[in-house]
């Protein structure tokens, strides 16, 4: 069962190696250089666009993030999962450490890369990957290093996500509801699939260690207290935890109860899979009045209640790739086409509930097409948009209490906001 | 806070190493600094720096942390190439590691574990027993990994300086993290000793359980896949350790959710309670789901276990299945394993929503996608015998679009359709045949021949399509030139007129004499007899019902699937395969000096570098054939066995009478069809190698009620290619007789893809029964060539021209060799030739070289004391791959 990587491997787009960290002396860099550039060749190939790859008795797991592939190799029977998740959670500290991960700041900061390498993984199992910890005592100013550190108590303490003799002056917490409704509507103008992903994304400024308890309007928590449930009850289906809660505890009684990192940092997400009505409807029809003109009529529907708007609506329509001279008439907004994307992209800064707006464009074809019969390409309309002070969830944040052994009073702020995630509409 | 370190990379020239080395030794602390900070820019880009080590290593004592990882660093590059010269950091490495400051303590000891040179492990001992008992938690949980560290260069020092004692006391650690490290490292130990090591008894399981609250959500992973491996004592314990992993379910790390999947799925095949099944079922479905809203790469990895999961419990996500419909901007190999599961949900109930993405899927612009969604129509169709009719009709309509690969596709779908259910929809032959023009590639071609020939009675104009194949008949792949003449036999037999005689004489002509294509011709010969002997012999033997095709959508046997599901978020559950089929170990070459010279005897430190690995045996690693394979190339099977002899006539001489013990002093065939399973047909078989030809022994058994007759043997694709090169003689077999043959094989026929494996699919037949399956292994022995010997100086050659990554060891430590001159003769006797042998110390070393076919040579060393037990078994070949089946051949052929 047990596995561990071989190495980790730094690479540029070119599939050259940057940095790479060697924590088993069983994979050499000259071999990772060589799968990787065949890997490359092969492009288009599916099979060998998996992240996962086995070639000549090693692995080679592998994400890619701008101009950088992070890349674990491995001989043993490892922990896909583990891995890549841990190569993500590498992009996240390096990002902390140098705002961008691309090329140019790796080799910019070689010396800290080498330190990180050292301390995330130990041969080859993951150690510790809290970027703010970290910088605790794996600093990028050199000045700062002649002090004689000590691994910050966090680094193995059981909240291993929070250092001591944190200070404010101001005590406050943001708590930011986020719902991403994704959406997939088929050509024939059904829902096929649904859902809403949720985030609860918290800022702490707090001193000390505070000892927070978040109260949401959780069905099954308020029937377990046996309260009347004023106002919307809502079943929230799959909720996933930062470290910080204790996961034991909310089984119990279903208590969400933690001490914070500082910083910010998502508490808790979930998913809804209620099928819930669109709250931004668009119709395409397309007509093709002869070889050589198309035309496109759209229809948008904001289908949420006349108090809420959507703000920053953006719908981009696919138009055919040989698509020319654009005539665009909108009833609100402004329309642009993108031919990079082969899109037309319609922009509306303000869509309030319950309203109708409408597009009509018209584009020239060339009137030559090929004989043989190719599939077009059949990109689905996207639409993107948020909604603030609204939830499709329901969900309420009923009480954040902050309790630390000082006693200060501190201040919870909550947003709500709305937003559309993969939220795509087939054309006909 | 970014700085700019790149100024370090552009000091490149010529002067360099004399420079840096005048700057290393500076007086000055920040000039040291910034060279060592260049050297390690070289070491970046490549640059060999080696030679600075005395250099570098004199800037090793240091206050300054970040300079002082800089050297170690360094040390852990160059180490190895100046073994004798790391003795030197030695001292410092001792010093840091009793330091005030717990970070330099856990640094020290943290280097030296990487630094596999021998003599720095020696001076290792102390400060690791040290640092385990460290105040600090730090340093104990960087001590802990470090004795796996310390066990993969030199197990048995582990084992004598009672460091596994010690490991196993952090088990009680009250630091949650040094207990998850501990974890790590005696797992891994384990899996690498055959000893009892690590053992884990309830009493630790509950102590870990309650270490998985408080751990990192890495030392979570660590923990959950350990215990994944204990075995409850009952059903109550395993609820209540169910219990107690559930709200790991909860937790944001996918790899803990994975892990959490595992272990409860392991314990549930213990729990008997339905109640408390469908529960758990339930309460794992919305994290499976959520997995899919994780990066790609993870999904990637979710869905490859999903597709585990649900042949298991179908019922998980029963409901769920539009949860793996695809999204646009899905990456392909996400869209690919979507598929996978679509289809394995696909039920009555679901099958028209899934028809409708398959169609719109069928109709996007990646073929591969395309194509995989056109084949998961058939399958549905092929599944689902109520909905067949509709997936039928969406096949049609995408023909109708005309894109060519589609309707190709759609083609060989239909064909298997037709298998499926026969005499059922073939009305829409007629649509069919409209496309014929269009068909370039030999599947989709041969499919449609096949269907042509299949229903030529009802094709009116059958005989002129085949006929406007004929022509380019030479051209054509064997693929479509088997199809072809099939079918050409068929329209014959049902339409015996003038116009199909003269077809089935041009194909018999093109199939015999002139091609050089011996299964065609095989096959041409077989058919014209019949045809000129018995025309009705000839119709029962080529119109015979054809055995129904099943759905191949749940495909992995459940032993193997089984164990892949203890493997769960493992790379073995990504494959699909066990993780023996892919698992390799690689010699570092951590203790060799350069400059080695075995022929002449020098004395180099071959010492035990590694622990044995346990027996590598990739079993059942490939899935089942799928069942539509057989259906386009193999004519329908002809039991004929009287016929088959006197028809084709050849020379029998490779071939064994029957009856006659052909191996009379050889152990007996190991049975591998038991009269159990085979309804009283006892089969044992091996394959051996004599006048260097490989033969397949068989011993057929009959102990049913019945006589058996019309024996025939197919062997699935497989590694070295293996495949019969005669037909199977058999004669009738009474019940309670037996009967052994020799079947001569011949290699490289139908090779498989893949890492080698050693397993070799064959299914038998006969007049009376189902078709038999049964796996045997081959060893690698039985392919090494006659003419594999070595010259010294070339076997010497051979092994300087591999990289020293081509090199492959394992242990036996159960293996003795006995008499030196008598093991060296029975491992001539297999073809594995003795070149030199030298002396270290009191153990012998050997060298052997052997070849298989195709220009494949090993270079072996033994290493042994004569008369103990343990030999070490390295090996150097162009093919490393190899090394798990050498590994076994060689412990065979000692064992032997």
């Amino acid at each position: 069962m047990a596995g561990a990587a071989s190495a980790l491997f730094l690479l540029d787009i070119k599939g050259r190696v940057l940095i790479w960290r060697d924590y088993r002396g069983d994979v050499s860099a000259v071999e990772a250089e060589r799968f990787f550039t065949k890997l490359i060749e092969k492009e288009g190939d599916p099979q060998s666009q998996d992240p996962v790859v086995y070639d000549n008795g090693v692995t080679y797991m592998f994400i890619q993030h701008s101009n950088v592939y992070l890349m674990i190799a491995a001989r043993q029977n490892c922990n896909a999962a583990s891995l890549l998740f841990f190569l993500h959670r590498l992009v996240d500290v390096f990002k902390h450490y140098f705002e961008e991960l691309e090329e140019e700041s790796l080799r910019d900061n070689f010396v800290v890369v080498y330190e990180l390498l050292d301390e995330i993984m130990d041969f080859g199992y993951p150690q510790y990957t809290e970027a703010k910890i970290l910088s605790e005592f794996i600093k990028t100013d050199a000045y700062r290093m002649e002090v004689t550190q000590r691994p910050p108590m966090a680094v193995t303490n059981a909240v291993s996500w929070r250092s001591e003799g944190i200070s404010y002056k101001k005590n406050e917490v943001f708590l930011d509801v986020v719902e991403s409704v994704n959406i997939l509507v088929n050509s024939n103008g059904q829902i096929i699939r649904s859902d809403v992903v949720g985030a609860l994304k918290m800022r702490t400024y707090l001193s000390g260690m505070p000892e927070c308890k978040l109260g949401l309007n959780d069905r099954v928590l308020l029937e377990a207290q046996g309260r009347a449930t004023k106002g919307k009850a809502i079943d929230l289906e799959d909720i996933k935890f930062h470290q910080c809660v204790r996961l034991a505890r909310f089984e119990n009684d279903r208590t969400i109860s933690f001490i914070p990192p500082d910083g910010s940092f998502d508490l808790m997400t979930y998913r809804l899979s209620t099928q819930v009505k669109p709250l931004i409807w668009v119709e395409a029809q397309v007509e093709r009045h002869s070889k050589s003109r198309i035309e496109i009529m759209v229809k948008a529907r904001s289908q949420f209640k006349e108090r809420s708007t959507a703000t920053n609506v953006e719908i981009e329509l696919p138009v055919p790739a040989d698509a020319t001279n654009p005539n665009v008439r909108t009833s609100m907004g402004s329309a642009s086409y993108a031919p990079e994307k082969d899109a037309l992209i319609w922009k509306i800064r303000s869509f309030p509930g319950g309203k109708e707006y409408m597009l009509r464009a018209e584009f020239r074809l060339p009137s030559i097409t090929a004989e043989e019969a190719t599939p077009e390409r059949k990109a689905p309309i996207r639409v993107k948009f948020e909604i603030p002070y609204f939830t499709v969830s329901g969900i309420q944040v009923r009480y954040l209490k902050i309790i630390e052994k000082s006693g200060y009073q501190a201040l919870p702020w909550v947003r709500y906001i709305t937003m559309a995630g993969e939220y795509e509409l087939r054309l006909i | 806070m970014s700085r700019n370190d790149s100024k370090y990379f552009s000091t490149t020239k010529k002067g360099e190493i004399p420079e840096l080395k005048e700057e290393l030794n500076s007086q000055y602390k920040d000039k040291r600094k910034d060279a060592v900070k260049k050297v390690i820019a070289a070491m970046t880009v490549g640059k060999d720096v080696s030679s600075l080590f005395t250099d570098v290593v004199n800037c090793m004592q240091t206050e300054n942390l970040e300079l002082k990882k800089l050297v170690y660093l360094y040390l852990i590059n160059y180490a190895k190439s100046q073994p004798d010269l790391a003795i030197l950091a030695v001292n410092t490495f001792v010093k840091d590691s009793q330091d005030p400051n717990p970070l330099i303590r856990a640094l020290a000891v943290r280097t030296m574990g990487c630094i596999r040179v021998d003599k720095i492990t020696e001076y290792l001992c102390d400060p690791l027993q040290r640092c385990l008992k460290d105040d600090d938690p730090y340093v104990r949980k960087t001590a802990a990994i470090c004795v796996a560290k310390l066990y993969d260069i030199n197990a048995e020092l582990v084992e004598d300086r009672g460091f596994l004692e010690s490991l196993k006391d952090l088990i009680s650690d009250n630091n949650p993290m040094v207990v998850a490290n501990a974890v790590a490292a005696l797992a891994e130990i384990q899996e690498n000793s055959s000893k009892p090591i690590f053992e884990i008894t309830s009493h630790t399981l509950s102590k870990l359980l309650t270490a998985l609250n408080e751990c990192t959500e890495w030392g979570q992973v660590f923990i959950l896949d350990a215990l994944s491996r204990y075995k409850a004592a009952d059903a109550r314990e395993a609820e209540n350790i169910v219990e107690r992993v559930t709200p790991r379910l909860q937790h944001a790390n996918c790899a803990v959710v994975l892990s959490a999947v595992k272990m409860i799925l392991q314990q549930m095949e213990l729990i008997s309670s339905t109640d408390v099944v469908r529960n758990l079922c339930k309460k794992m479905a919305p994290p499976l789901v959520t997995l899919l809203s994780a990066e790609p790469e993870i999904q990637y990895v979710a869905l490859r276990n999903i597709n585990l999961i649900v042949q298991r419990r179908p019922t998980i996500l029963a409901h769920e299945i539009k949860v793996f419909f695809c999204k646009y901007n899905d990456p392909i190999y996400v869209k690919m394993e979507k598929l996978e599961i679509m289809i394995k949900l696909a039920s009555d109930r679901n099958i028209d929503q899934v028809l409708l993405e398959f169609k719109e899927y069928a109709t996007e612009v990646d073929v591969d996608f395309v194509r995989k969604a056109v084949r998961a129509i058939g399958r549905c169709a092929i599944k689902l015998e109520r909905a067949a009719e509709r997936c039928i009709s969406v096949l049609l309509e995408l023909i109708k679009i005309k894109v060519n690969y589609v309707v190709q596709e759609a083609i060989i779908v239909i064909k298997d359709i037709f298998r499926r259910y026969p005499n059922t929809y073939e009305s829409i032959i007629a649509t069919l045949c409209e496309s014929l023009d269009t068909l370039d590639e030999p599947e989709a071609k041969a499919s449609m021949i096949w269907i042509i020939g299949e229903y030529a009675e009802r094709i009116d104009n059958a005989d002129e399509l085949l006929e406007s194949f004929l022509e380019t008949f030479p051209e054509e792949p064997a693929q479509v030139q088997l199809q072809l003449l099939t079918a050409t036999v068929k329209l014959f037999l049902k339409k015996p007129t003038e116009g199909p005689q003269h077809m089935i004489q041009v194909v018999l002509n093109n199939a015999t004499v002139e091609t050089d294509n011996p299964d065609l011709r095989d096959r041409a010969y077989i058919y014209w007899r019949l045809l000129s002997t018995d025309p009705e012999a000839a119709k029962d033997v080529v119109l015979a019902e054809k055995p129904v095709i099943t759905d191949d959508s749940n495909q992995l046997d459940s032993s193997l699937l089984d164990e892949l599901l203890a493997n769960i978020a493992t790379l073995s559950s990504v494959y699909h395969k066990p993780p023996d089929a892919f698992v390799t170990r690689v010699v570092s070459s951590a203790q060799r000096t350069e400059d080695e010279d075995y022929a002449e005897g020098s004395e180099v430190g071959y010492s035990e570098s590694h622990p044995s690995d346990g027996p590598v045996s990739p079993s059942a690693a490939r899935q089942a054939p799928a069942s539509s394979a057989p259906v386009a190339t193999s004519p329908p099977a002809a039991p004929v066995p009287d016929l088959l002899g006197d028809l084709i006539g050849m020379d029998n001489n490779s071939i064994v009478p029957l009856d006659q013990p052909v191996t009379p002093t050889g152990p007996p065939l190991p049975v591998l069809l038991p009269a159990s399973t085979g309804q009283g047909l006892q089969i044992s078989a091996q394959l051996t190698r004599r006048d260097g030809q490989v033969f397949y022994s068989l011993l057929f058994e009959n102990n049913s009620q019945i006589p058996l007759d019309g024996f025939m043997i197919q062997f699935n694709k497989n590694t070295f290619g293996l495949a019969a090169a005669g037909p199977l003689q058999v004669p009738l077999l009474q019940p309670g007789t037996s009967a052994r043959t020799l079947l001569p094989m011949v290699m490289f026929q139908n090779m498989s893809q893949g890492p080698p494996s050693s397993l070799l699919q064959v299914a038998v037949k006969n007049n009376q029964q189902p078709v038999w399956y049964f796996n045997d292994k081959m060893s690698l022995h039985t392919f090494f060539t006659e003419d594999g010997k070595m010259e010294r100086a070339t076997f010497l050659e051979t092994w300087r021209s591999l990289p020293d990554s081509n090199e492959v060891s394992k242990d036996f430590p159960n293996l003795v060799i006995g008499s030196v001159e008598a093991t060296l003769e029975h491992l001539a006797a297999s073809n594995l030739f003795f070149i030199a042998k030298r002396k270290n110390a009191n153990q012998d070393v050997f060298y052997f070289s052997t070849e298989i076919p195709r220009g494949m040579p090993f270079l072996i060393e033994l290493t042994t004391v004569v008369g103990n037990p343990g030999v070490k078994c390295a090996a150097k070949t162009p093919n490393p791959e190899m090394s798990g089946l050498l590994f076994e051949a060689i412990e065979t052929l000692l064992r032997g």
